[in-house]
């Protein structure tokens, strides 16, 4: 996948646009980039960029979050510091965007000057083992809101199609048909398909683009 | 596709309801159950349901009290002190016997409180939460398979003893992210000769009420309402047992705080510790012969609740306090650890708990 200065990663809440964001960045800074991760949920409360925010610092990036997030203050809140992602050209960007329409909605304030820098990557996520989401036609249909609420038209497709913990390598296989066909529907490329790293291992050489994802780790008990 | 789907606790409620026949849903936004109305609102317009964000809590609860007089499967779902504002609601369903699905994903309390995930809402569910002697059955998932296939069981129940059936979650149950299969079995259909439904003209009308003029009419209908609530007690009871065969101490505990317990348990049985668990799953009824048959046997049991202790009363009155009951909690939304509910019972090993 080519890198562009500003990543964002959108689509249907819990696809996985947050750790892809957070393995993103990491990517990134391996490749000796400044890197700015840019939390632009105001939806939802929970399962955050900044649960990832010791890793994110001490791999030296920039982590620009609402305050409020993971705290009992439910607001739809963002900082002023998060222009940094559209003023500061020095440092790439990696832009962890909102669930669904609703979730994108704080795009559009920031969409304009992405567009006119005119270096981005949109990227929409895709699970189709998501109900919501279950076919491309639904795929579609989620994709097409995100990007109206965002003013922001996407620019490729990431197939990160997951069943959580009960997830194989068959579930990717078989998802890579219905990645491709939401990609023909949408007249997009197919940029990457992603899976949990011992997945993604299993799966080396049988799909293209793999991008292997450390997950964040969050205890829910057995 | 794989069988299974990957689904937010809140969600699976929500398809659930959907696939068991509920067509009609009402409620009002509250974090962190905001998702099953989100869903609903997404499917409902798709497969010719009613979605309606109501003006408040209140509103929403009358509404399902107008549907379920029809007959027809309705719900509400809301968070703690969404709940509280519903209670007036509640207690009308109980006084006209109508069967309804509530869902409560608990946030920590009293008041505003926080977003946090709590279990505090155990006394306002398993007594009622509105005025008035009445029971709702009160069902509590530990997974979000659980929310699945506690949610279709929710809607029989209801139909089936016509009252409320509540789920109670907490806010990880709500918002946590699990494989989850959706395969159900077709849900029973009840009779519901006393549904508001217009006669044709060929029928006595039916009226659904709670308003009673004569004292002595009223005493008859709590009275019956009573013996249907003893049935319920015999029959209905859930819950599940965890290494409890050669148990010398029991820890009582349901949804998260009964996965944090397994944990605990693991590591307690690596240092040589016999412990198990007994997980209610129905609060009301609440399981009182699995813990009255465990007091014989074991030497102490454990309640661990995200409350300052308000299941411990249970576990005390159904083992009749034949052995010490401790606490083990954390509470304002906070989630105890494994390694405080091992402390706990290392303490109540080594005989350190009074």
């Amino acid at each position: 996948m080519d890198i562009k200065r500003v990543t964002l990663f959108a689509g249907h809440y819990g696809s996985g646009k947050t750790n892809i964001a957070v393995n993103w960045a990491l990517y990134l800074r391996r490749q000796g980039y400044a890197v700015t991760v840019a939390d632009l949920d105001i939806v939802n409360p929970y399962f955050r960029t900044k649960d990832s925010a010791r890793e994110l610092e001490e791999a030296g990036i920039r982590m620009i979050a609402s305050p409020f997030a993971n705290s009992n203050v439910d607001v739809p809140a963002l900082p002023g510091e998060l222009y940094a992602v559209v003023d500061d050209k020095t440092s790439h960007a990696v832009l962890d965007v909102g669930g669904d329409d609703r979730g994108a909605l704080a795009l559009g304030r920031y969409s304009p000057a992405i567009r006119e820098e005119n270096d981005y990557a949109m990227l929409g996520v895709l699970n189709f083992a998501r109900p919501l989401t279950a076919t491309p036609a639904d795929a579609v249909e989620v994709l097409r809101e995100v990007e109206a609420a965002g003013s922001l038209p996407f620019t490729g497709l990431i197939n990160n199609t997951n069943i959580g913990v009960a997830t194989t390598p068959e579930t990717v296989l078989q998802s890579v048909k219905l990645a491709e066909e939401t990609a023909r529907l949408m007249g997009l490329p197919l940029v990457m398909t992603t899976a949990e790293t011992s997945v993604a291992a299993a799966l080396a050489g049988q799909v293209k683009d793999l991008f292997p994802l450390t997950l964040q780790t969050i205890h829910l008990f057995t | 596709m794989s069988e299974k789907v990957l689904m937010k606790g809140n969600e699976a409620i929500a398809e659930a309801a959907i696939r068991c026949g509920c067509r009609h849903y009402f409620g009002y936004p509250i974090t962190p159950q905001t998702e099953v109305a989100a869903y609903m609102a997404k499917r409902m317009p798709k497969i010719d349901g009613v979605f309606l964000q109501a003006e408040s809590e209140i509103a929403a609860i009358n509404m399902v009290i107008g549907v379920a007089a029809t007959g027809k499967r309705v719900m509400t779902s809301s968070s703690s002190p969404g709940i509280s504002l519903k209670a007036e609601g509640l207690s009308y369903l109980a006084g006209c016997d109508l069967p309804a699905f509530v869902v409560n994903v608990q946030r920590g309390g009293p008041g505003l409180g926080g977003i946090q995930p709590s279990q505090s809402d155990y006394f306002q569910a398993t007594r009622g939460g509105g005025h008035g002697d009445y029971h709702m059955i009160v069902l509590a998932p530990d997974s979000v398979q659980e929310m699945a296939t506690l949610t279709v069981k929710g809607f029989d129940l209801a139909d089936k003893y016509r009252m409320t059936t509540m789920l109670l979650a907490d806010g990880t149950m709500g918002q946590m992210m699990e494989p989850v299969s959706l395969d159900f079995d077709e849900p029973t259909v009840y009779d519901k000769p006393w549904a508001v439904t217009g006669t044709g003209c060929t029928r006595e009308h039916n009226i659904v009420n709670s308003l009673f003029l004569k004292p002595e009419q009223l005493e008859v209908e709590n009275v019956a309402r009573y013996e249907r609530y003893k049935l319920i007690e015999q029959n209905e009871p859930l819950w599940e047992e965890y290494m409890m065969e050669d148990a010398d101490i029991c820890i009582v505990a349901f949804g998260i705080a009964a996965r944090v317990s397994k944990n605990a348990i693991a590591e307690a049985r690596k240092k040589g510790i016999k412990v198990g668990l007994i997980r209610p799953i129905t609060l009301w009824p609440f399981p009182k012969a699995p813990l009255a048959a465990a007091a014989d046997k074991v030497k102490a049991f454990l309640s661990v609740e995200l409350s300052m202790g308000q299941m411990i009363e249970d576990v005390e009155l159904a083992t009749r306090c034949k052995k010490p009951v401790y606490l083990c909690n954390r509470v304002g939304g906070m989630i105890i650890s494994p390694a405080e509910v091992l402390a706990k019972i290392e303490a109540i090993a080594k005989g350190d708990e009074a």
